[in-house]
């Protein structure tokens, strides 16, 4: 399928049997608790995230919406003594099945961080290593393209096409961000959750990482932890409001920002707590 | 295959991946192994070679004691015996006559001191002792008149040329005293330069260069400081040569930016606060310093000054350098007396020729890793018991 | 007069006067107190400024007097010196607390010595530092005025047994030219830091890794010990294993191949030496491995990475710096070590690839010029000085790279973490 900005998809969801419409499941969340020791951080979630659509997660800090995020792709498995029950599934997977590999996981569900982490290695090789890895492309033409059209997808290709050998960290933050994205999409995930990309970023920078993001969501299921309700309700399709790790009130963010059902919802936006 | 693929969370080459990881894993494990089995190895090695010498072949045999062997201590015993007395032992015999002397015109069975290549040969090692001495040796065996024991000589006499007869007392001497004249140098200036650079110093270039001068310091070659104490205590100020003195000070030198470094660290980490709510009481800042930051920073700075000192105590070089090597039979009496300490005592042990040498060598060695270990057991202990979270 | 009874007179005298200021001192503020005069500190404190202020003076004039000896600019007999010390403190003493007022501002003055106190304790460092390099400097001059410094750098031959002769003056034309090259020397001395780090550098970057990647918080502790211990244990102790375990080892197990090696050896120092860096290496790598941020290792595992590919393509280039730091420590380190090759490695320059040989190095070198009869006009002592020299530049220029490395390198992360 071609896209607008001449970015040519590949074949990664050809597999996807799924029909294009609106309201498709991509994720689908049941009854999940999560345990760190004896405390439980978040309680039974239920949740459907819909195909190609930006899904925000607001709520105050502390609310559990950063850990519901590291759930989908199983970072939560680095942290000592957390313990995850209930159900996540990507298209009907069980991401939290006992035969598959967290490896796998990751490389279905793309992450980008609040703070730019690019590597310690040139641009090239920071989008290169992990598709290599993964087995995606082989080494030279074919990988060449991979990165450039990864470059093109994050909106940075025109600002370092002539620097792919230079260091990744020597880029300014906004451009680190987005080779977090590029870097992101080079291992051609169906998912891309993001925890707050913009929080470390100058405004210039944020505009063009929402920018990105409605690009991206054509291609694209994207779940976004946010502080900034704006943000949230410039580029969110629906938006989810968490609170001590409950799950308040989800629906499609304009419904949620106009109208929310829930008091403690309106108290939140309203900037009643915070 | 197709099954695989059909799997949405397929990733191919992941097992050999899994495999790439674990081999990775294994060998960092490995590189611990190493050195843990090597450590463990080492010390079996030394205890085994260490332990013998904390016993020494005693042998039962008539001294005849009267006028004529107090001049000649060697015709106290006869023949065959006198083959596999220490000499040590015969010519310290007058002066122990002297303090019993009842002993007198007598002649007797005593326990008297085998000599080291006998005393090698009643512990199955190697030894030049003749075929007809070890015969000899075999029938006091059997009759019960051989015995180890418990080695005093090792622990109360210094070195000597007779193996039988050396022992680590002196070089201990020794040791305590080099290491009172470190401490009384190294700790003070080293906490008053802490103090000076962590509470007063304004910071500009020349504190920068007191701070850089003092990473380096620490990493400048021990052998190094020997130089300086050769050329400067011993050439210049005219301190004398292998005295506790001078080795104490040198090394006081070495340990210094170990000294300040940790106690740096350790007044770091006295919380801000307490120096504000000592200047709204309207203290002056060494009135705070003295009062109330010092004494937090107690723990810290007393942890790190005895690892600081434990490593000056196995120091060698820098002391090899200003002639702490000497041969010193008799324990030091005052600090510029000439000394010799433990370490360097194993240094010209380890060189001796003879093979009894070996086992006092080890067994010095055991003496000087057990005083090393607690006292760095006793570090720890002190910075866990006053580890304190601010 | 003994050296003993002066030092007894001057501290004798020192003390009591510190302490007749202190009662002095504080004896005058409390009378002026209580006319009524307002006093700007309080007593003790007039005490300690009359304590310190009449213990300085006699410091400064004792230390002043023996530098001047030293120095050999003027000998004052030891007698007057001392008379003269205490009779300025005598003097300052009366003055001081004749000039006692209610407007004499001791606390401040106190803390003005304290402060001055405590600075020149700093010098100490400074000057230590000086004093090697002009120690060193000094007499290695010395030996290049006697000897080629070119020679000395390029020179492939070591034999200086003659040069005592030179020393005493009696250097004639049939005996040997004593030779200073000490081509043979350094390489010795690299050769066996190269064999020591080839143990080192795997052995305590693994380890690192181990501790700060996979190790649990209890494994650590209970593993961390053992490192301590392999890094306390005194160089002579490591000597003497590396000589009579280690060498005798590594004839035997030569043999079995049929080759030939030397009781002393380059390999047994090296390896000896290089697992005493083990630990040194592994604690200063681990600091810098695990000062790396969390948030870097997960962009990797976000990717699918699993540990290992992320140790080594994520966390190893970041802490690269510091990891190359730490090895220059090591590097240095091994260069300066003395008693594992004295005991290990042998006396004998030798220039020879063959690591079952003996060979020398700097460090063996200087020991050896040094311990025996010493004369300073003789070049083999002196050589010791030279020696010294290059290996004091040497691992200087190391010290100093590694050093402002790891400086910037936890710079570096403490702002991108912030």
């Amino acid at each position: 399928m071609t896209m607008e900005n001449g970015f040519i998809h590949t074949t990664f969801n050809d597999r996807d049997e799924t029909p294009e419409i609106a309201e498709s499941i991509k994720i689908e969340v049941k009854n999940l608790d999560l345990f760190y020791g004896d405390k439980q951080a978040l309680n039974s979630i239920n949740m459907d995230i819909y195909t190609k659509k930006i899904t925000a997660l607001i709520g105050p800090s502390g609310c559990g919406k950063s850990t519901f995020l590291r759930c989908i792709n199983r970072m939560n498995d680095l942290v000592p003594n957390c313990r995850v029950e209930g159900f996540i599934g990507i298209d009907g997977h069980d991401v939290y099945d006992k035969d598959i590999d967290v490896v796998a996981v990751r490389k279905r569900v793309g992450m980008v961080f609040q703070q730019p982490n690019p590597f310690p290695k040139s641009i090239y090789e920071n989008i290169a290593y992990a598709p290599l890895m993964h087995d995606i492309v082989k080494k030279g033409k074919e990988c060449d393209e991979l990165v450039e059209r990864s470059l093109k997808g994050a909106n940075l290709w025109e600002e370092v096409k002539d620097k792919l050998r230079d260091p990744g960290t020597a880029l300014s933050g906004g451009q680190q961000q987005r080779l977090c994205i590029a870097r992101a999409i080079a291992v051609e995930p169906d998912v891309i959750l993001m925890d707050e990309p913009t929080s470390a970023l100058d405004p210039i920078s944020t505009e063009k990482i929402e920018n990105l993001m409605l690009d991206l969501k054509k291609n694209y299921t994207i779940v976004i932890v946010t502080h900034n309700m704006q943000q949230a309700a410039r580029i969110a399709d629906y938006t989810a409001f968490f609170h001590m790790g409950n799950l308040i009130e989800y629906s499609d963010a304009k419904t949620l920002f106009v109208n929310p059902k829930e008091k403690k919802t309106e108290d939140y936006i309203t900037g009643r707590f915070g | 295959m197709k099954e695989q693929n059909d799997n949405y969370f397929y990733i191919p080459q992941i097992k050999r991946r899994n495999q790439k990881a674990a081999l990775f894993k294994g060998a960092t494990i490995m590189a611990i192994v190493f050195s843990v089995s090597f450590l463990i190895f080492f010390l079996v090695d030394l205890g085994r070679s260490g332990y013998p010498a904390f016993f020494q072949t005693y042998v039962k045999m008539e001294v005849t004691i009267n006028e004529e062997t107090v001049e000649n201590p060697y015709a106290a015993v006869k023949g065959k015996n006198l083959k596999i007395a220490s000499r040590a032992w015969l010519r310290d015999l007058p002066s122990e006559v002297k303090q019993n002397p009842t002993w007198m015109n007598t002649t007797r069975e005593h326990w008297v001191l085998a000599n080291s290549e006998v005393d090698q040969y009643v512990k199955g090692k190697e030894s030049r002792t003749k075929q007809n001495d070890r015969d000899y040796v075999d029938e006091l065996k059997e009759k019960g008149f051989v015995e180890l024991k418990f080695n005093t000589i090792f622990l109360t006499t210094g070195d000597s040329k007779i193996p039988e007869n050396s022992g680590i007392y002196s070089s201990i001497i020794g040791t305590v005293m080099t290491i009172i004249v470190t401490m009384l140098i190294a700790f003070p200036i080293g906490v008053m330069t802490a103090i000076y650079l962590e509470e007063f110093a304004p910071d500009n270039r020349w504190t920068q260069i007191i701070e850089v001068n003092i990473n380096n310091l620490a990493a400048i070659p021990s052998i190094l400081f020997g130089l300086l104490g050769l050329a400067i205590f011993i050439n210049f100020f005219g301190v004398p040569r292998s005295s506790p003195l001078v080795g104490g000070m040198t090394l006081a030198l070495m340990c210094l930016p170990v000294i300040i470094v940790s106690s740096k660290a350790s007044l770091k980490s006295v919380p801000a606060s307490i120096r504000q709510a000592g200047f709204g009481l309207g203290l002056t800042k060494w009135q705070i310093v003295r009062d109330h930051v010092l004494p937090l920073a107690m723990p810290g700075i007393m942890t790190g000054s005895i690892i600081s000192i434990a490593h000056a105590l196995g120091e060698t070089a820098p002391l090899i350098i200003v002639g702490m090597i000497a041969f010193v039979p008799d324990a030091a009496t005052s600090f510029t007396d000439a000394a010799t300490v433990l370490p360097a005592q194993i240094f010209t042990w380890a060189g001796m020729p003879e093979k009894a040498y070996l086992e006092r060598t080890a067994a010095g060695i055991i003496v000087l890793l057990a005083v090393l270990l607690s006292m760095n057991a006793g570090a720890v202990y002190l910075r866990k018991k006053f580890e304190r979270k601010w | 007069m003994s050296t003993q009874t002066l030092y007894l007179i001057f501290f004798g005298g020192l003390f009591p006067l510190m302490f007749l200021g202190y009662v002095l001192g504080r004896q005058k503020a409390i009378t002026i107190r209580s006319q009524g005069i307002k006093m700007h500190s309080q007593p003790d404190q007039y005490g300690w400024f009359g304590a310190l202020y009449t213990g300085l003076p006699i410091i400064t004039v004792g230390v002043c007097g023996v530098f001047l000896y030293l120095f050999g600019v003027h000998a004052i007999p030891p007698t007057m010196l001392l008379a003269a010390a205490l009779g300025v403190g005598a003097l300052t003493l009366g003055l001081l607390v004749k000039n006692i007022q209610g407007t004499t501002k001791a606390r401040d003055l106190v803390e003005d010595l304290i402060k001055g106190m405590l600075f020149t304790a700093s010098l100490v460092s400074v000057l230590t530092t000086f004093g090697i390099l002009l120690s060193i400097i000094f007499e290695a001059l010395h030996f290049f005025q006697m000897q080629s410094f070119f020679h000395f750098i390029f020179g492939l031959e070591w034999s200086p047994d003659t040069a005592f002769l030179e020393g005493a003056g009696r250097a004639d034309a049939n005996a040997a030219e004593a030779k200073f090259g000490a081509v043979p020397i350094f390489a010795g001395t690299f050769y066996i830091t190269a064999i020591a780090m080839v143990v080192a550098i795997p052995m305590g970057l693994l380890s690192a890794i181990f501790m700060s990647e996979y190790a649990t918080p209890r494994i650590r502790s209970q593993v961390k010990p053992f490192l301590e211990i392999l890094a306390g244990i005194p160089t002579v102790v490591y000597g003497f294993f590396a000589a009579l375990t280690v060498a005798p080892l590594i004839v035997k197990i030569f043999a079995v191949f049929g080759i030939e090696a030397q009781y002393q050896n380059a390999l047994s120092s090296g390896i000896i030496m290089g697992i005493m860096i083990i630990p040194f290496i592994s604690s200063l790598s681990d600091d810098v491995i695990s000062s790396v941020p969390q948030n870097m290792r997960n962009g990797a595992y976000a990717l699918g990475m699993n540990k290992a590919e992320t140790i080594r393509f994520v966390v190893l280039p970041s802490a690269m710096p510091g990891i190359i730091a730490s090895i220059l420590l090591g590097i240095s380190r091994a260069l300066g070590e003395t008693m594992i090759v004295v005991m290990a490695a042998g006396l004998r320059p030798n220039l020879t690839w063959n690591p079952l040989e003996d060979m020398t190095t700097v460090t063996v070198k200087i020991v050896e010029s040094l311990t025996g009869d010493q004369e300073f006009n003789n070049p083999l002592t002196l050589s010791a000085f030279a020696l010294g020299l290059v290996l004091f530049v040497v691992t200087l220029v190391i010290n100093i790279i590694s050093v402002s490395t790891i400086r910037k390198f936890h710079r570096k992360y403490k702002v991108s973490t912030l």
